[in-house]
């Protein structure tokens, strides 16, 4: 109960902070949400699935193209962003098959290379993604005959989306589906021999948290309003699946942490420009090595220790 | 016909270089159950470290490579192991993983913010220039590429094959309990595969760069054929690495020519799919059993 208000008085701050921002504040305010969008998908596929996914980018941008073509041909939003999830959890199964059935570190490789042909594809087909010039002016929704141009309107809409959508994996994950993931997880022979279809479970898993990048996306072109290449690129899928990582890859909330961390901080670190990404990366390799539970592991590291002494 | 000809040649050339990347890979792999994401990256560090001799200190060529050889197999040979690996080996394979990862996000910053983001010419080793063979022409470089790379990879092979010290690599990649009950020394055959896989990594460099240019995010391209070559071959096989390499090697140049140049950098992925569809553990892998 404790946990529950802290929670909602955490969400409620959040929600006021725009407020007292700049506009460029309630931007990142609302591509935090947009980007904790995608690393909640990712979770669940990487933390309670175990799945390695390396393509979460792709399925990012795949769901900015489409919200992007189809909001400028005047498509209602509420359509688009369905489409672009059930788009997006169609391509995980198609690319998540193959992999799959052999070897799980096999996902890592076919979304890797599954992300290089996705940029690729939204590099050169210029007649339909615009190429490097990219899409712009796609205009945001209006819900209910409000506009939600503003920064504010925005923010708050999108900030009531993805409050949803986290609901939404919560309840998921407490469903029998949610602990036939975390099974297969912890031991996938143990799991297959008491009934859980190994192969079926994990596609399903690794393609939800694609439509949860989908949604993501759809999200990040209403707000941008502009689409290029560039932030699908695979090297923005490694960030998202650090994200989950330097959280806490399984605990539920560990995405919010790792997002401030590949979101909030290199704004705030901005002068150390590509240094801030190379310390970053280091950062990860020392964390694997002292903490490989994550940043939201420290409190139980701490009490092991102390019961141990 | 000629065209069809110069095509295969020439992407014969670039798959043996990504054989060799791939080979030390799969050595990683099979020695200390290591996946290295930062492969690429390492031929990225060779290059640089080479072309740093060379231009401060101003070391011909084939010094810059042998001094590049001793730095890299003392850093990411031997440093990567001690530092890394060793100490992340018994979590299992994902923490390894993500490691690697950020190594290879950390040397690529590394290199763009304190060197430089630009991409570097670098000199071949061979003379430029075409041999004509009955309407056939290929470069002198694709020509010496194949033929080093040939060489080295058989020099490997008989060195695992036919000597001591690799037979017992290959005994402690196979089973490593029972290599350590025969008295083999298993750290230091371990140690073994590093400093190869970092010398192999230093070899690829010398033959990549003058193609690709020196530039910090040279090794993601590298990297990601290395691993589908060696995937495409099958994971446990050595042999498997090259025939992967350079299966896509001249698929790539088949279909940059006939298709279209921009989808070159997919067609690895495409082949991988393909083969993991019809036969996952390898063109000439064989089937891993799995224990629970």
């Amino acid at each position: 109960m404790k946990k529950a208000v802290a929670l909602v008085v955490a969400v409620a701050a959040f929600a006021a902070l725009p407020l007292a921002l700049k506009t460029y504040g309630g931007y990142l305010c609302t591509l935090f949400c947009v980007v904790l969008m995608a690393t909640f998908g990712l979770n669940l596929t990487v933390g309670y699935a175990g799945q390695m996914s390396l393509g979460q980018a792709a399925f990012y941008g795949i769901g900015a193209y489409i919200a992007a073509i189809a909001l400028k041909a005047g498509v209602s939003f509420f359509i688009v962003l369905p489409t672009a999830g059930l788009a997006c959890f169609a391509v995980g199964l198609v690319i998540g098959f193959p992999a799959l059935r052999v070897q799980h570190h096999y996902l890592a490789f076919a979304t890797l290379g599954f992300n290089v042909l996705a940029f690729l594809v939204m590099r050169n087909e210029e007649k339909i993604t615009g190429g490097t010039f990219g899409i712009s002016g796609i205009p945001r929704p209006t819900l209910f005959g409000l506009s939600l141009d503003g920064v504010l309107p925005f923010f708050w809409f999108t900030l009531s989306f993805t409050i949803l959508l986290i609901a939404l994996l919560w309840w998921l994950l407490r469903s029998p589906w949610g602990r036939a993931f975390a099974a297969l997880r912890d031991n996938p022979i143990r799991a297959e021999s008491l009934g859980v279809n190994i192969t079926a479970y994990t596609l399903l898993a690794f393609a939800i948290g694609a439509a949860c990048a989908g949604f993501a996306g759809v999200f990040f072109a209403a707000l941008v309003q502009f689409v290029e290449p560039a932030p699908f690129h695979f090297s923005a899928s490694l960030l998202m699946l650090l994200a989950v990582i330097v959280g806490g890859s399984g605990r539920f909330f560990g995405p919010v942490l790792g997002t401030v961390v590949i979101v909030l901080l290199p704004e705030w670190l901005r002068f150390m420009q590509n240094w801030y990404l190379a310390a970053f990366g280091f950062a990860i390799v020392a964390l694997m090595i002292w903490l490989p539970g994550g940043i939201l592991s420290i409190p139980e590291r701490l009490q092991l220790r102390k019961s141990t002494r | 016909m000629a065209e069809l000809l110069q095509l295969i040649v020439s992407g014969t050339a670039a798959g043996a270089i990504y054989a060799l990347a791939a080979l030390g890979f799969t050595l990683l792999w099979q020695a200390s159950g290591t996946i290295n994401f930062a492969q690429g990256d390492f031929v990225m560090v060779a290059a640089f470290v080479m072309l740093w001799f060379m231009k401060l200190a101003g070391a011909p060529l084939w010094l810059a490579f042998l001094l590049t050889c001793i730095v890299a197999m003392l850093l990411l040979g031997a440093g990567f192991k001690y530092a890394i690996v060793n100490p992340l080996i018994r979590h299992g394979v994902i923490p390894l993983v993500i490691a690697t990862l950020g190594l290879s996000l950390g040397l690529k910053q590394v290199v763009k913010a304190g060197y430089s983001a630009e991409a570097f010419p670098f000199p071949s080793l061979f003379p430029a220039g075409q041999l004509t063979l009955a309407g056939v022409s290929v470069s002198y470089a694709d020509v010496g590429t194949l033929l080093l790379a040939g060489l080295i990879v058989i020099g490997l092979q008989a060195f695992l094959n036919r000597t001591v010290t690799g037979r017992a690599m290959q005994a402690v990649a196979q089973n490593t309990d029972a290599a350590r009950v025969l008295g083999i020394d298993v750290n230091r055959m371990v140690l073994y595969t590093f400093l190869i896989n970092a010398a192999l990594a230093t070899v690829a460099a010398l033959l990549v760069t003058p193609a690709y240019l020196a530039k910090f995010d040279m090794g993601d391209s590298i990297g990601l054929k290395a691993f589908f070559a060696a995937i495409i071959g099958g994971f446990n096989q050595t042999r498997g690495a090259l025939l992967g390499g350079v299966l896509i090697g001249v698929l790539e140049n088949l279909v940059g020519f006939y298709v279209s140049p921009a989808y070159k950098e997919g067609v690895a992925l495409m082949l991988f799919l393909v083969v993991i569809l019809v036969r996952p553990e390898g063109l000439l892998g064989k089937a891993e059993e799995r224990k629970v």
